[in-house]
């Protein structure tokens, strides 16, 4: 009899998401599907506010990662306004957004992941949390707190505030750096390098025996799409982005703000409230990417400091081309901390860092505008018109989750393909099917800002789409 | 002693409510030794326990799920708080609420789809026709507004809620703070 298999809630995402998986007569899996439940509708009522509303209204889109979304909105305002901001603004912001993909990252890491990566898939669900892993390794449960700690702290010294910091402004940020504070982000540095080294270590330690799990966690070829800048290296917040296809070969490059909605598109499916992007040129779903830290990873070819370099030449041994599966993410997230803080290092010994020309100001010069960033888990991007008077008449948004939608979809298939036999499954091969989707830390606060949200649940349907069974995990 | 029972609870936020909660940091580490945290999107329980002696709830109510999942937590916790100001007083989700549920469906799903423009209604929820504040639904015990609370306000609240002790909110937060 066929069934479906429903996971609800995924836990250990940020946010709430639903998987089902439909299994047939004979109890093998036909399809797999991660549901995304919320919806908000940002694209919309953000019309008719005064266009330099924006970056402090979208930053509520995402408590994760509100500070991309200040940045990738301000770009915008600034392509509105037709203005350069101030170079010592440009340099505030990366360290900002850099500080936000630290603390991020250490989120994913550490309080979501690794209680499967060090306490083990199948480990009692009771005490697999964070808590769990402070208990049993209390070294790397307390640099990871110490991780997150370092970014949130670095917001707060230059915003003002942890989240929805607003610092951030179209035309730059609104005060310039004390030098104060830029001696206790240079004092918090030791700590930071000596949490990442020992996570860096652990993982490289544990990543053997995961082999199975790599082999089949969203472990296919697609195309990557991610910032870089002139000479290849990583970016963050400026430069323009790259898409190359499974092979590394660059299909386009120098994809600015201005041109992203002419060469990505996005399609609608009817079972998720996050939309699924894609690389125009190549149609849907073949022209489906990922983007994040694998992505990034796979893109570049150098990070620019010297520690992440050496770990980047480490990562691209892992593979010939493009490192394929997703397990990889949490390796990728490492080296993209690693990077963080180092180029964080780097900017403070920027000679004009303390400046005090941080805002550039103008009005309505363009009735439309773009902006885009890396977000922690990939590519954001804002587009907007306006009015003679600034007000918005129109907004999308294309974030890093409905990026990677596809990939998600595809790998949950996989891994459930792999595991449930027979119609069989267990509790650890439910935690590995969300676990799938865990590797690419999806943002449902994010890929909800059109509508919605999503917690994680797991129904098995026959292929008459008829409910099996339904699995709640307690 | 018998450990007491935390739930933390995500509806229709943007999750700064839970983040702010985790800028606890090493705090966080103490809090656990004073009570468990028996259901949160941090651990791996899928069904609300029970009864929990404090729920923290993040973000308004705007779906059905929404709706649902407010009205269960209610009725198996001990002590509700309404945790910043999206379950407070609604906030941004509920800037929708004077242009309705299908015109933002549309522009997200309809205008703004390059193909296979379709509103999503498979196994996702409706959305209610306006986004409410869950005081709005459910009896409420402790109003914590802020966008979001800040981990102190956090800190000072949970332990005062833990031991008993006086709680002085207006002292700790305001509304968009």
């Amino acid at each position: 009899m066929p069934q479906t298999i429903t996971i609800d809630p995924v836990t250990r995402l940020e946010g709430h998401g639903k998987i089902t998986i439909q299994l047939n007569g004979q109890g093998e899996v036909e399809d797999a599907h991660f549901h995304v439940t919320q919806v908000r509708g940002f694209e919309r009522f953000s019309e008719g506010r005064p266009f330099y509303e924006m970056p402090s209204l979208m930053a509520r889109i995402c408590g994760i990662c509100p500070v991309s979304h200040l940045i990738a909105s301000a770009k915008a305002c600034e392509a509105i306004m037709s203005v350069r901001i101030p170079h010592t603004a440009a340099q505030l912001r990366r360290m900002l957004n850099l500080a936000q993909m630290v603390q991020s990252h250490a989120l994913s890491f550490f309080y979501l992941s690794s209680p499967d990566l060090l306490l083990g898939l199948d480990s009692d669900p009771g005490s697999r949390h964070i808590f769990g892993v402070v208990a049993a390794k209390p070294d790397l449960g307390r640099a990871g707190v110490a991780l997150r700690r370092f970014g949130q702290h670095i917001i707060e010294l230059l915003g003002n505030k942890r989240i929805h910091p607003g610092w951030v402004v179209p035309g730059g940020v609104t005060e310039p750096l004390a030098p104060a504070k830029r001696d206790e982000i240079l004092a918090m540095m030791p700590e930071a390098y000596h949490g990442i080294k020992l996570a860096l270590a652990a993982y490289k330690q544990i990543a053997d025996a995961f082999r199975p799990e790599i082999a089949v966690f969203a472990n296919f070829q697609s195309n990557y799409l991610g910032l870089v800048n002139e000479d290849g290296s990583v970016e963050f917040t400026d430069g323009s982005l790259r898409f190359i296809d499974s092979a590394g070969n660059v299909i386009e490059d120098g994809i600015t703000a201005n041109r992203f909605a002419e060469v990505i598109g996005e399609a609608v499916e009817p079972y998720t409230f996050t939309k699924f992007a894609y690389y125009k040129p190549l149609g849907y779903p073949e022209g489906s990417y990922r983007v994040g830290p694998l992505a990034r990873l796979n893109i570049a070819t150098s990070m620019g400091t010297p520690l992440a370099d050496a770990e980047l030449a480490e990562f691209k041994q892992l593979a010939s081309g493009p490192v394929q599966s997703s397990f990889y993410y949490h390796h990728a997230r490492l080296i993209d901390i690693l990077y963080g803080i180092e180029k964080i290092e780097q900017i403070l010994t920027d000679p004009l860092i303390l400046d005090k020309h941080v805002r550039a100001s103008a009005g309505v010069n363009r009735l439309e505008g773009a902006g885009q960033a890396e977000a922690p888990r990939g590519t954001l991007h804002h587009h907007y018109k306006v009015d003679e008077n600034g007000l918005i008449t129109w907004a999308n948004l294309v974030i890093a989750t409905g990026q990677n939608n596809n990939a998600m979809n595809k790998g949950v298939l996989q891994a459930a393909r792999h595991y449930v036999k027979d119609g069989k499954f267990t509790e650890g091969i439910l935690n590995r099917v969300e676990a799938v989707v865990r590797t690419f830390d999806p943002c449902l606060s994010c890929s909800t800002h059109a509508f919605g949200q999503m917690p994680l649940a797991l129904t098995l349907l026959n292929a008459n789409r008829e409910v099996v069974d339904t699995v709640v995990r307690n | 002693m018998n450990k007491l029972k935390l739930a933390t609870v995500w509806l229709d936020g943007c999750s700064g409510c839970h983040m702010s909660l985790l800028d606890l940091d090493e705090r966080l580490i103490e809090l656990a030794q004073l009570v468990d945290v028996v259901y949160s999107p941090l651990v791996d329980v899928k069904v609300f326990p029970d009864m929990v002696d404090i729920a923290l709830v993040e973000g308004a109510v705007a779906s059905v799920d929404d709706e649902a999942k407010i009205r269960k937590v209610r009725a198996h916790s001990r002590t509700l708080v309404a945790m910043g100001d999206c379950a407070v007083a609604g906030n941004v989700p509920s800037m929708r609420n004077p242009i309705g549920p299908e015109a933002i469906l549309n522009r997200a799903y309809i205008e703004n789809a390059t193909i296979q423009a379709q509103i999503p209604c498979v196994v996702v929820p409706k959305l209610l026709k306006t986004v409410r504040p869950i005081h709005e639904l459910v009896e409420v015990d402790v109003f914590l507004p802020g966008c979001p609370p800040s981990a102190d306000t956090f800190h000072a609240a949970l332990m005062a809620l833990v031991t008993g002790g006086p709680l002085d909110i207006p002292t700790l937060t305001r509304f968009g703070a």
